[in-house]
C-alpha cells in the first residue's frame, strides 16, 4: 500500500503523462464528467462517473479495421493499425473494472479480437473507490464491491490523500515509476474508508435488489411472458441505454466507399435499432417488443447462460440515468424477477 | 391535481369515452416516470402519477396508438398540445380517436439540476408549495421549484393549451415575452468562426443514440433515410466525425416550420446537447422572412415553408455569410 498526498495529485498526473497518455474523467462545458487526455491544468471531476463508460479505451465507438484499394482487378488490403501507445486511465469505478472483465470473456476468447486484445495490452487500469454512491447504484447486486475495486491498480480517497494498491505486474511498475512521489501506504484509512462506502452501500434502495428468477436456465421461463410488451410499450427504440452501457459489446461491420477504395470499420450497434443483425432474408425482429426483450435477456440470461452464472450487468446505472423514458434493467428484474416487486 | 385527473380517467373509462388513458407511471425514485397506457381502473389507481417530474411529451405515442383503434384519452400539458395540433396538420394522428385532457402545468423539474446542487441518494420527493423536500440517504434537502426547472420551462414560451376537450387545473396565457430566442441571438452575434466551434464543441459529444430523433413528435418518418441500410449514411457511426453534425442539421432542416419547441429533443440528450436551439434559429428565421408562425398553435394555418406567395423572400435577399 503506498501513500499519495492529495497536494501532490497534480505532480503525480504530470509524472505519469510523462511517459504515457493518461486519461481521466473531467467535467465536460454541459457539466457532465467524460474522460479526457490529461494535460497540465486539468482538473479531475468529482463526479460519481462519467456519462460514456470507460470501455470506450478498449472498445471505441467506431474505429477503422483495413482498407482496400483497388487497381483494375487488383485488390491491395491495408493494415490501418497504428503502432499502440501505452496508456493509464485514473479513476475508473468497481462497475466499469468489472465489466472490462465481461468484454474480456467475449473479446479474448477464441477468435480473439486482436484489435481489443492491443488495447488491453497497452492499457493500465487505475479505479478509485466510490465515496458517495447514488441511489441509481446497484453493483452489489452483481457481487460487486464498490469499496474495492478491481484495476491494475486501485485508489482509495482518504483525507487528504490517496492510498494505492498495485493489484497487478502491470500496477506495479506503474506506482514503481512515481515512486519518488509516493509514501508509505495506511491500511487503517482504507479499512475506514471502505467501511464508510459498505454501510452507504447498504442502505442504498437498489442494494437489496433480487437476481431471483433470473440468470441460467431461464429462457423458456420468461422468454413468452406477456410483461414484455407492457415494459416495452413506452420504449423509443433509441440506442441511449446500449450506448451508455459498459458492458453492451455488439458492433456493426461498415464499408465506407471513399471515391477511390473502400474503408472497413465497425461501430457500435444497437439491438434497440431496426437493422440490428439485419440478414439477406430480413430482420429477425421485427417489432420493438422483440427489440427490447433481446437487450435484457442478453444481459440477465443468455449471458449467465454461457458464463458460469455471471450476469451481463454491472449495476453502473447509467441507463437508469439516462434512458428518456426511464425505462431500464431494474424495472425487467423487478418485473420478470421472483422478488421485490 | 393527480387524484382529480386520476378520477376522471377513471370515470371516462366506465362511461366508454375512452378504452384506454395515455399518462405516466411512477418508477422507484419518484423522478423516474414512464409514459404508460392504463387499460382498467385498477391500473390506474396502482400506477398513475402526475406531478412535477411527468415530463414525457405523450403526443407523438399517439401515432401508435391511432394504428391500433379505439379511443385514446390523452393527458397534455400545453406545450404538448402545439405537438398533438401539428400532427394532426401532418394528418399523423385522428383527432376523432382521441380525448384531450388539458392539464395545466407550471414547469417541470430536472433531476439533472437536482443533481448539480450536489443532492443525490434520492429515495423521495414531495411536492410542498413552490419547493420539493427531497429525501435522500444522506438525509432530506428542500429546494426552491424555481432553482430547478428543465431549460426548457425556463423559457416557457405558453401556459395555454391549443386543444382540448376539457381542462383539468387552470389555464394560462401564451408568454411572449419568454426570451426563448436570447441564446439564438447571442450566437448570432458571434463570429463564424467562434459559432463554429460552438456546434462542433457541443455536437462532437454526440454518440448517435438517435434519442433526440426519436422523441421529436416532428420527426414520424416511416423509415427515417438515416435507418436505411441502402441510404449510405449510417445511423450509428460516424465514418468521420463530421456525419454527427450533419445528422443534426439534415434533422433540423427536415423539423423546421413544424418543430413546435417542444424541447423534448434536449431533455432527452444523454449528452445535455442543447439541440433545441438550432430549432429555435429556424423558428426564429420563420418568423423573420414569413412572419411570425408559431407551429402546432393552428392546425388549419398554412405552414410558412409548405405554401408559396409571390413576394416570397429570394434567396441571397437573408444575409449571411457567402460561401
Amino acid at each position: 500500500m503506498k501513500k499519495l498526498s492529495s497536494a501532490k495529485l497534480n505532480e503525480f498526473f504530470a509524472a505519469i503523462a510523462a511517459s504515457k497518455a493518461l486519461y481521466l474523467p473531467v467535467d465536460n462545458k454541459s457539466g457532465k464528467a467524460e474522460y479526457k487526455k490529461w494535460e497540465a491544468g486539468e482538473e479531475m471531476s468529482k463526479a460519481l462517473n462519467t456519462v460514456r463508460s470507460a470501455k470506450d479505451f478498449f472498445f471505441p465507438q467506431t474505429e477503422n479495421l483495413m482498407e482496400f484499394k483497388m487497381d483494375g482487378k487488383r485488390v491491395e488490403v491495408i493494415d490501418t493499425r497504428a503502432e499502440a501507445e501505452d496508456f493509464v486511465i485514473f479513476g475508473v469505478r468497481a462497475c466499469d473494472a468489472a465489466s472490462f472483465k465481461i468484454l474480456d470473456s467475449v473479446y479474448l476468447v477464441d477468435p480473439v479480437d486482436s484489435y481489443y486484445k492491443t488495447r488491453r495490452e497497452h492499457g493500465v487500469v487505475v479505479t478509485l473507490a466510490c465515496g458517495k454512491p447514488a441511489e441509481t447504484c446497484f453493483c452489489k447486486v452483481f457481487g460487486i464491491d464498490a469499496a474495492d475495486p478491481a484495476g491494475d491498480v486501485t485508489a482509495w480517497e482518504t483525507d487528504g490523500a490517496y492510498m494505492l494498491r498495485a493489484n497487478t505486474e502491470k500496477g506495479e511498475a506503474l506506482l514503481d515509476s512515481v515512486g519518488a512521489l509516493l509514501e508509505e501506504g495506511d491500511e487503517a484509512a482504507v479499512a475506514a474508508a471502505q467501511a464508510k462506502t459498505r454501510e452507504i452501500i447498504e442502505r442504498l434502495p437498489l442494494s437489496s435488489l433480487s437476481t431471483e428468477g433470473l440468470g441460467v436456465g431461464k429462457t423458456a421461463e420468461l422468454f413468452d411472458r406477456p410483461e414484455w410488451k407492457t415494459l416495452s410499450e413506452a420504449c423509443l427504440g433509441c440506442g441511449t441505454c446500449t450506448f451508455v452501457c459498459p458492458t453492451c459489446q455488439c458492433y456493426d461491420v461498415r464499408d465506407f466507399d471513399t471515391g477511390n477504395g473502400i474503408k472497413r470499420f465497425r461501430c457500435w450497434d444497437s439491438c434497440m435499432y431496426s437493422d440490428f443483425t439485419l440478414m439477406a432474408h430480413g430482420n429477425s425482429r421485427n417489432s420493438q417488443v422483440e427489440r427490447f426483450r433481446q437487450r435484457f435477456m442478453h444481459k440477465l440470461v443468455y449471458y449467465p447462460d454461457r458464463n458460469n452464472g455471471t450476469f451481463g450487468c454491472v449495476g453502473c446505472g447509467r441507463c437508469l440515468s439516462r434512458c428518456p423514458i426511464s425505462m431500464n434493467i431494474v424495472k425487467v428484474m423487478k418485473t420478470m424477477g421472483g422478488k421485490n416487486k | 391535481m393527480q387524484e382529480m385527473m386520476k378520477k376522471r380517467a377513471i370515470e371516462l373509462l366506465a362511461n366508454g369515452t375512452c378504452d384506454r388513458v395515455l399518462g405516466w407511471t411512477n418508477g422507484d425514485f419518484a423522478y423516474d416516470q414512464t409514459p404508460a397506457l392504463f387499460r382498467t381502473e385498477q391500473e390506474l389507481e396502482e400506477g398513475f402519477v402526475y406531478n412535477g417530474f411527468s415530463a414525457a411529451n405523450l403526443s407523438k405515442y399517439l401515432v401508435k396508438e391511432c394504428r391500433a383503434g379505439g379511443k385514446i384519452l390523452v393527458f397534455l400539458k400545453p406545450c404538448d398540445t402545439y405537438s398533438f395540433n401539428q400532427l394532426v396538420a401532418e394528418h399523423r394522428i385522428k383527432r376523432e380517436m382521441i380525448y384531450v385532457i388539458g392539464v395545466a402545468c407550471d414547469g417541470k423539474a430536472d433531476v439533472e439540476k437536482l443533481k448539480e446542487q450536489g443532492i443525490d441518494g434520492i429515495t423521495a420527493i414531495k411536492e410542498e408549495g413552490d419547493t420539493y423536500v427531497v429525501s435522500t440517504i444522506y438525509g432530506d434537502k428542500t429546494v426552491k421549484k424555481e432553482d430547478v426547472l428543465a431549460e426548457r420551462c425556463v423559457n416557457c414560451k405558453s401556459r395555454k393549451h391549443m386543444v382540448y376537450d376539457e381542462l383539468i387545473g387552470e389555464a394560462g396565457d401564451v408568454i411572449a415575452d419568454c426570451g426563448r430566442f436570447d441564446m439564438v441571438e447571442k450566437l448570432e452575434a458571434m463570429t463564424p468562426d467562434e459559432r463554429y466551434e460552438f456546434w462542433r464543441g457541443v455536437l462532437s459529444r454526440c454518440i448517435r443514440c438517435n434519442a433526440c430523433r426519436n422523441v421529436c413528435p416532428a420527426c414520424t418518418c416511416e423509415q427515417c433515410i438515416f435507418d436505411n441500410p441502402k441510404s449510405g449514411v449510417a445511423q450509428k457511426a460516424a465514418a468521420n466525425s463530421f456525419e454527427e453534425n450533419m445528422f443534426h442539421i439534415i434533422r433540423a432542416f427536415h423539423v423546421a416550420g413544424r418543430c413546435t419547441d417542444c424541447g423534448e429533443c434536449s431533455r432527452v440528450c444523454p449528452e445535455n446537447i442543447p439541440l433545441h436551439l438550432l430549432n429555435r434559429k429556424f423558428i426564429k428565421d420563420v418568423n423573420t422572412f414569413y412572419g411570425t408562425y408559431q407551429a402546432g398553435e393552428d392546425p388549419a394555418a398554412k405552414p410558412p415553408l409548405g405554401r408559396y406567395e409571390k413576394n416570397d423572400i429570394e434567396p441571397g435577399e437573408a444575409g449571411g455569410v457567402k460561401a
